[in-house]
């Protein structure tokens, strides 16, 4: 490195950063009566890197997070009842619905949503929640796949997300998993498009800084679905990567891709020791 | 006749300014990353180059950094150092460097390189999301790049 570009550090060093704004020391509890783990210490496969890991809800400003805290001003949860009543709904050939073989949700999803993606032994795959559950659509309902980012998947998703709400994520990242991780682990670094940016500029090295408007999170997904106050509906995590990977100006992977999948196995792994949040309110 | 002649001169004009431009693969960095010839053999236009600057589907500066003289354009990122006083820590050929690769000054920086068409990993058609379907072209052109450094040298502390 110049001199000239040794000097132009120390002035960054110096100079005041008048917007700076961290993440901040509020605590996230659920209709005031559950304390969520928000922040807490970075799990060992990212220590190197991160003390501590943070919930994208820190960085949202007051009002977003009030929305956040109360399941009756959550606009999220209009889309959980309608999830209801799919799990109830004989569908496909096979006169079933997910209630038939799962009977209460309330029981049968506690702490699922917690440990996705996951290694299925039967099928020799990581799979994701959406995959699971088009998986049973199609295989076991004899019904139509729903569109991996579509309405009725991220309802149902946010519907079997609120089973594990509170509890800590715990992806499993070794034995069988441990390979796609690491291919999720490589994209998340990987400088992609003409801006030349990965995961971890924004993520990782930037997060608490704004770009432009935007405050930069963790980008974590324990919050996922998230209801977007910007497009007002719920979001797929993979629908989230894909705009984040466009903003790069480059090509993006298709939600549900092998490659997607990979990269949500170490997203959500990075976020392993938060509470499950979904779904959450951003803007 | 008239009609035809003034055509002929136009175009003539066009690509005789085309034949002075730097495409973005012959620039020529030196071993601290700067670019000491002009990519148009023009001067820059300092008023152009700070609407470049503040304007987002253009150069975008402000998204990483702050900057006291367009503070009339709302919401300044905190990525990158203020520019404020740029003009005085840079040569305009340093500045020619960092507009067109920062990564040649900054090694691994995160500032985009704005002169550059080639060497990306899964380039997309801006920002469609989708891949090229025609040769890329850089963020900015020559003039603009050459606009920007007019601008940013006028960025003198006090
Ligand atoms: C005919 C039976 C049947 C129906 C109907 C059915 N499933 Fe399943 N589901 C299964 C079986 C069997 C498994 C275990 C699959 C495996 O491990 O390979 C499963 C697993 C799951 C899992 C993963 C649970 C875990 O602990 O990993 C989810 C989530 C799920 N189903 C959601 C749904 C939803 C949502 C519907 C309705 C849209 C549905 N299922 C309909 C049989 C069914
Ligand atoms: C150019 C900067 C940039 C890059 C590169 C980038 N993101 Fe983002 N990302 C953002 C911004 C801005 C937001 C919205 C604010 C926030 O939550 O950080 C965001 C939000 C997110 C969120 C939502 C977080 C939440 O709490 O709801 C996730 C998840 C995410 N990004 C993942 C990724 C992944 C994975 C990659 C790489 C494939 C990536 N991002 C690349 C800028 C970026
Ligand atoms: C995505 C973020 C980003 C964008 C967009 C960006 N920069 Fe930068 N820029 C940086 C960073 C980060 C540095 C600090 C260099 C380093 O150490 O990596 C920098 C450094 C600089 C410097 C030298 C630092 C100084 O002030 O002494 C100048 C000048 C500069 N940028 C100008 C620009 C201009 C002009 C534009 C728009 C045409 C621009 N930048 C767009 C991130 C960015």
């Amino acid at each position: 490195m110049n001199y000239k570009a040794l000097t132009a550090i120390a002035v960054a060093l110096s100079l005041p950063l008048s917007a700076h704004a961290d993440a901040d020391d509020d605590t996230l509890v659920l209709n005031e009566e559950q304390t969520l783990v928000t922040k807490t210490a970075a799990p060992a496969h990212v220590a190197d890197v991160l003390d501590e890991v943070m919930s994208g809800w820190h960085f949202r400003s007051d009002e977003t997070q009030s929305l956040q805290m109360d399941d009756f001003e959550n606009p999220a949860m209009v889309f959980v009842d309608k999830a209801y009543d799919a799990w109830n709904t004989v569908e496909g050939s096979e006169g079933k619905s997910c209630a038939s073989c799962h009977d209460d949700v309330e029981e049968s999803m506690a702490g699922v949503r917690a440990v996705y993606p996951k290694w299925n032994e039967q099928a020799g795959e990581v799979r994701t929640l959406a995959m699971q559950v088009n998986d049973c659509r199609e295989n076991q309902m004899g019904a139509k796949a729903w569109k991996y980012t579509g309405g009725d998947m991220t309802a149902m998703e946010a519907l079997i997300s609120v089973q594990s709400r509170g509890m800590p994520v715990n992806v499993a990242i070794d034995g069988p998993a441990q390979s796609v991780w690491e291919q999720g682990k490589e994209m998340y670094y990987a400088r992609t498009g003409q801006l030349e940016l990965s995961c971890a500029n924004c993520h990782e090295d930037s997060y608490g800084l704004m770009i432009r408007a935007d405050h930069l999170s963790q980008g974590h997904i324990n919050g996922f679905p998230t209801y977007r106050l910007k497009n007002a509906k719920l979001n797929n995590v993979q629908a989230r990567f894909k705009g984040c990977v466009r903003d790069t100006r480059a090509e993006t992977y298709k939600p549900g891709s092998s490659e997607f999948v990979a990269l949500e196995l170490y997203v959500a792994s990075r976020g392993n020791g938060l509470s499950v949040e979904g779904p959450s309110v951003r803007n | 006749m008239k009609r035809l002649s003034l055509t002929l001169a136009v175009s003539l004009i066009g690509s005789a300014a085309l034949a002075a431009e730097v495409a973005p693969k012959d620039v020529q960095f030196d071993e601290d990353g700067a670019v000491a010839a002009s990519l148009t053999g023009k001067p820059g236009d300092a008023a152009s180059g700070a609407v470049i600057a503040g304007t987002k589907s253009l150069g975008n500066c402000v998204a990483c950094h702050q900057l006291t003289a367009l503070a009339d354009v709302p919401f300044h990122g905190e990525i990158g150092p203020s520019l404020d006083g740029a003009g005085d820590r840079w040569t305009e050929a340093e500045l020619r460097g960092l507009m067109t690769n920062a990564k040649m000054t900054f090694e691994g920086t995160m500032m985009p390189a704005f002169y550059k068409v080639d060497g990306f990993l899964r380039p997309g058609d801006a920002y469609t999301g989708k891949a090229p379907t025609e040769a890329l072209t850089p963020i900015l052109s020559a003039q603009e790049i050459e606009d920007v450094i007019a601008f940013i040298a006028t960025l003198k502390e006090e």
